[in-house]
């Protein structure tokens, strides 16, 4: 069944929205919660991965021999041992477990030592004898828009371009013509990295029958189970992925890594247990994090200040290798239509192959960059029209129950009450414009997906499983493979659970995230755990509920319909002292139907997207987000103080506030890092020194990300607006709250000091010499200059729902494609 | 590097315990209360000093042990997470940070719960500002802080209030 099966309204809720300690708290605080590097094995051997110094070079041989000799070595694989390339999404199956003829990026592993112990493999290391052949070396978008050759991978569009997308929702460049107002603005988003706290750690087993267990820091089990499978040649029956609960995630831990691959091979051919844990600095070099985005973004206005087109242009420098990077480009695009009325909107997008570590999904994949520049266009829009920000965003937000341009389907909206909520808590009518010189305020909104309509394989089946086992002690076991990140999906199972059957939270056993005992749940990306683990387990219990009820209606000699379930008891509804506890009613269930047990499935529902591209955008909701900051600046220093920030965030409804309280915060905490100092960037070390793209600063103490002492007070409100979709009407709360912050900190400082820094992160040196412009009478704005040609393919051409379109590419009167026809002409 | 050193016989003194262990002298304190003592409530994630996820207490004071030579602490009182809790009954701290949020993924939430619990022996009525600055080496990606602090300042007012 795909369809969840809808929950029964209650008047009250005794588990859901009410603030409780998460089911999984006290492991937390007791340090027993088991992660991916606390486990220790007997006999277990320990890995370390050999790395290539160059960011680009053949290799010419490598010699392990010395290697192999040192004591305590158990195994020295190399590239020949791993014959076949993988990737986590199929169109890119770019990577090579060991580099077995060529490394990409600085970091790109090309050896491995299995040892005795780390510091035994660490030794054998510097063992390994390896002859490089360097190759130059790319290091931007627009370099490698500029050096076909050599291309860096064999496949893709041109040259050193990965990927080509270009979408046309109406005549944009008509709509542009007409109206009163175009803005035309250049925005750069840098680069920056997840850095959870927990590196990266796995550990590969093979059972008693031959079997392969894997626990890893992993968000994306089933993911992992599939492509290791693959890459190994095992049968996936034989193969068991095990996700320890996350230290952090972020987005970091979604794509299969080359050290679960390693760690596996390693275990099977040595028949004993490995481990790596990677270091700071390898993680630093692994990254899968935000891409680097320019972006030009040409937008027309009413002369009130409406939206009537927009379109945008997006160039992505994606690293080495594919990872997510085909959707992470079309997110740069997809979800621009999301927040306000656009009636027309083009999207160009092109993601170039560059010799640093690969990019993938950050907090918000692909949306944060367009986001940024939006929000930053309107206060733009605002400031020439003399139109307040707040009001400019309140007179279009997309309406409730609509399609937009390019064909997603959104459901609630509460934008309205959260742009409201925090206008009116941080007195921004008193502020903007007001505060004086040096200080100012600053606002934006955002939206985001509730999980992607679509899994990274094509397939029918359902995105979540729960799978409930009712013990006849009235133990109740929930089994599903959503992956405990920090977030809160255990919680999240527990309570609805709970929920629907009348029980304590605690009351409810979780596992979760183990290939080899819990049906598919895709995994902790693109904020879909709740909504969708969530509907498969309301559809579970549900029908578990339906069970017991019987139970215990026989027994009382009533209707099933005049039995309740609460407070862990099932009693009569208009006389509830004519009842038995929950676990007695489990047994009348189980005598009367056998071993008692039920499952629950989600899919989304389809989306009225019909052309190539549509799929990825659409969602089952939306959630909805405003920001106001308070920043001061320092005119002499650049210095920027952040002193407040106030955020609205349209949850639906909370199933555990205190949880997503701190979701929406560790957002904003994520948020003011990207948008006032963290970035992960490269410099080339002198040709002497060969001449390597090496990462500037991969260290914690260097990669500059806030402390408690740069933390502001945030001001959180949860706007509660139920989404049908949804369980209990819960939307998410893990990303979206990132997006409004960073334009919010840029519309500030424009406020505080008349300076506009069109790129992040905004540092103090970006804003003292904005005010030097200033000072001189010239553009108060640093931001990127100019946008380079990019080869943009003619675009596939859908009519928006307004005009007549159908959801399909645009065929001309004679059957063909408009694009087609277009190109021709 | 030569062979594989000697090994360092010593009874380091951990939540209140003696405990006998041998282990090779480069060893940190982090590595030795981890693999040697299996006491892997204690966390890394840098294992050069600037995180604080290794945080534990050595004689009351907050320490980094990834930073320390195990074979420096001989003698010395050694407190991790794992002694935190009065038998099945968590400390003020612990109940607080699972009550109100202070833990999301965990992973930085020993080392804050110790430095938190020296500060706290210290000082039983911190301000907001004080608390910031004794956290402020103590990286958490998940929280952005706030909630960090309200487990705090709510486990000063339980112990004061229990005391």
């Amino acid at each position: 069944m795909n369809a969840p099966e809808k929950p029964r309204h209650k008047q009250r809720f005794d588990t859901i929205g009410k603030p409780r300690r998460r089911v999984d708290g006290r492991s937390k605080v007791t340090g027993q919660t088991r992660f991916a590097d606390d486990i220790v094995l007997p006999r277990m051997l320990h890995c370390k991965l050999l790395r290539s110094p160059h960011p680009h070079a053949v290799i010419e041989s490598i010699d392990a021999a010395k290697a192999r000799a040192h004591p305590g070595v158990h195994l020295v694989l190399t590239g020949r041992d791993f014959p076949i390339t993988f990737g986590i999404l199929p169109v890119s199956q770019d990577e090579y477990p060991l580099a077995p003829e060529r490394v990409r990026y600085v970091g790109d592993p090309l050896a491995a030592v299995i040892a005795k112990d780390e510091q035994t493999a660490t030794e054998a290391l510097d063992l390994i004898e390896v002859r490089y052949r360097p190759l130059a070396t790319i290091a931007s978008s627009e370099e490698a828009l500029a050096t076909p050759e050599p291309r860096i991978h064999d496949y893709g569009e041109q040259g050193n371009i990965h990927r080509l997308q270009a979408f046309e929702f109406g005549d944009v460049e008509q709509a542009l013509a007409e109206s009163e107002h175009v803005f035309e603005d250049l925005f750069f988003y840098e680069g920056n990295t997840h850095l959870p706290i927990e590196q990266h750690a796995a550990v590969a087993q093979v059972d008693g029958e031959g079997k392969l267990t894997l626990w890893s820091s992993t968000q994306v089990p089933h993911y992992i189970h599939r492509a290791l499978a693959r890459a190994l040649r095992l049968p996936a029956a034989h193969v068991r992925v095990i996700a320890c609960q996350n230290g952090g995630g972020f987005g970091g831990k979604c794509d299969l890594h080359n050290h679960e691959i390693v760690v596996s091979k390693a275990a099977l051919l040595l028949g004993r247990p490995v481990k790596i844990c990677l270091t700071r600095e390898e993680v630093f070099y692994m990254h899968r994090g935000r891409h680097p985005v320019l972006m030009k973004m040409r937008t027309g206005v009413t002369k009130d200040g409406k939206l009537t087109g927009m379109h945008l242009q997006t160039l992505l420098d994606g690293g080495g290798y594919g990872s997510y990077g085909t959707a992470s480009t079309f997110y740069t695009g997809a979800l621009q239509t999301v927040t306000y009325e656009l009636p027309r909107y083009k999207f160009d997008a092109c993601r170039t192959f560059t010799n640093k570590p690969p990019c993938g999904p950050k907090r918000g994949h692909g949306t944060p960059q367009p986001r940024f520049g939006q929000e930053v266009q309107l206060d733009k829009i605002a400031e020439k029209l003399g139109i307040d920000p707040a009001e400019l965003r309140l007179k279009q937000i997309a309406k409730p129950d609509s399609l937009t341009a390019n064909w997603l389907k959104i459901g609630s909206i509460g934008l309205e009450e959260c742009i409201r909520q925090v206008v009116a808590r941080s007195g921004w009518k008193d502020k903007h414009g007001k505060l004086g010189a040096g200080r100012g305020v600053g606002i934006a909104c955002g939206s985001y997906l509730c999980g992607a309509g679509l899994p990274i394989y094509w397939n029918k089946m359902p995105q979540s499983g729960v799978q409930l086992l009712i013990d006849r002690s009235g133990q109740v076991t929930a089994f599903c493979g959503s992956t405990e990140i920090g977030q809160g999906s255990d919680d999240v199972l527990a309570a609805i659970v709970a929920e629907v059957l009348g029980i304590d939270a605690f009351d409810v056993r979780v596992v979760t995230g183990d290939t080899g005992l819990t049906p598919v749940d895709l995994g902790s990306y693109s904020s879909r755990v709740t909504v969708m683990s969530g509907n498969a387990a309301i559809q579970a219990a549900e029908r578990a509920r339906a069970l017991i009820v019987e139970g215990a209606a026989e027994q009382l000699g009533v209707l099933p319909e005049r039995v309740a379930l609460a407070r862990g008891r099932a009693f009569l509804a208009e006389d509830p002292s004519r009842g038995m506890s929950f676990a007695e009613a489990v047994v009348f269930a189980e005598a009367k139907f056998g071993t008692l047990g039920t499952v629950g499935s989600y899919s989304p529902p389809r989306s009225p997207a019909r052309f190539k591209g549509g799929g990825v955008g659409p969602s089952p909701a939306y959630s909805y987000s405003a920001c106001v900051i308070e920043v001061e600046v320092d005119p002499a220093t650049g210095w920027i103080t952040v002193h407040k920030v106030w955020i609205a965030h349209d949850i639906g409804q909370a199933i555990n506030p205190v949880l997503a309280r701190g979701q929406v915060e560790g957002s904003v905490y994520m948020a003011l890092g990207e948008a006032l100092m963290e970035e992960q960037v490269f410099r080339r070390l002198p040709p002497k020194l060969s001449g390597a793209l090496v990462h500037k600063i991969p260290s914690m103490l260097e990669y500059k990300s806030l402390t408690s002492l740069d933390m502001p007070e945030v001001d959180t409100i949860l706007v509660e607006d139920p989404d049908p979709n949804c369980p209990f009407g819960a939307k998410e709360v893990g990303q979206g709250p990132l997006l409004p912050v960073m334009p919010a900190v840029a519309n500030a400082i424009w406020d505080a000091v008349g300076v506009r820094i069109d790129e992040l992160p905004i540092t103090p040196d970006k804003v003292l010499r904005a005010l030097e412009k200033k000072a001189k009478g010239e553009v108060a704005r640093v931001g990127p200059e100019h946008f380079p040609a990019v080869p943009y393919p003619e675009p596939m051409i859908v009519l928006p729902p307004w005009e007549g379109g159908d959801g399909n590419e645009l065929k001309t009167a004679h059957g063909k494609l408009a694009r087609k026809a277009r190109a021709a002409a | 590097m030569s062979a594989a050193p000697e090994r360092v016989h010593m009874t380091l003194k951990v939540n209140g315990e003696d405990q006998p262990v041998s282990f090779a002298p480069y060893k940190t304190l982090l590595e030795v209360l981890r693999e040697d003592l299996n006491l892997t409530g204690t966390k890394h994630g840098c294992e050069l000093g600037e995180c604080g996820a290794c945080a534990v207490l050595v004689d009351g004071e907050p320490l980094l042990a990834c930073l320390e030579l195990a074979v420096e602490c001989e003698g010395r009182g050694i407190e991790t997470v794992e002694g935190l809790a009065n038998g099945a009954e968590l400390h003020p701290l612990q109940a607080a940070f699972a009550d109100l949020g202070g833990a999301q993924c965990g992973y930085c939430t020993p080392g804050i719960l110790m430095t938190a619990k020296a500060l706290l022996e210290k000082e039983p009525h911190p301000s907001r500002e004080r608390i910031r600055e004794a956290i402020s080496g103590n990286l958490c990606r998940c929280t952005g802080y706030q909630q960090i602090y309200e487990s705090i300042e709510e486990a000063a007012q339980r112990m004061r209030e229990g005391a």
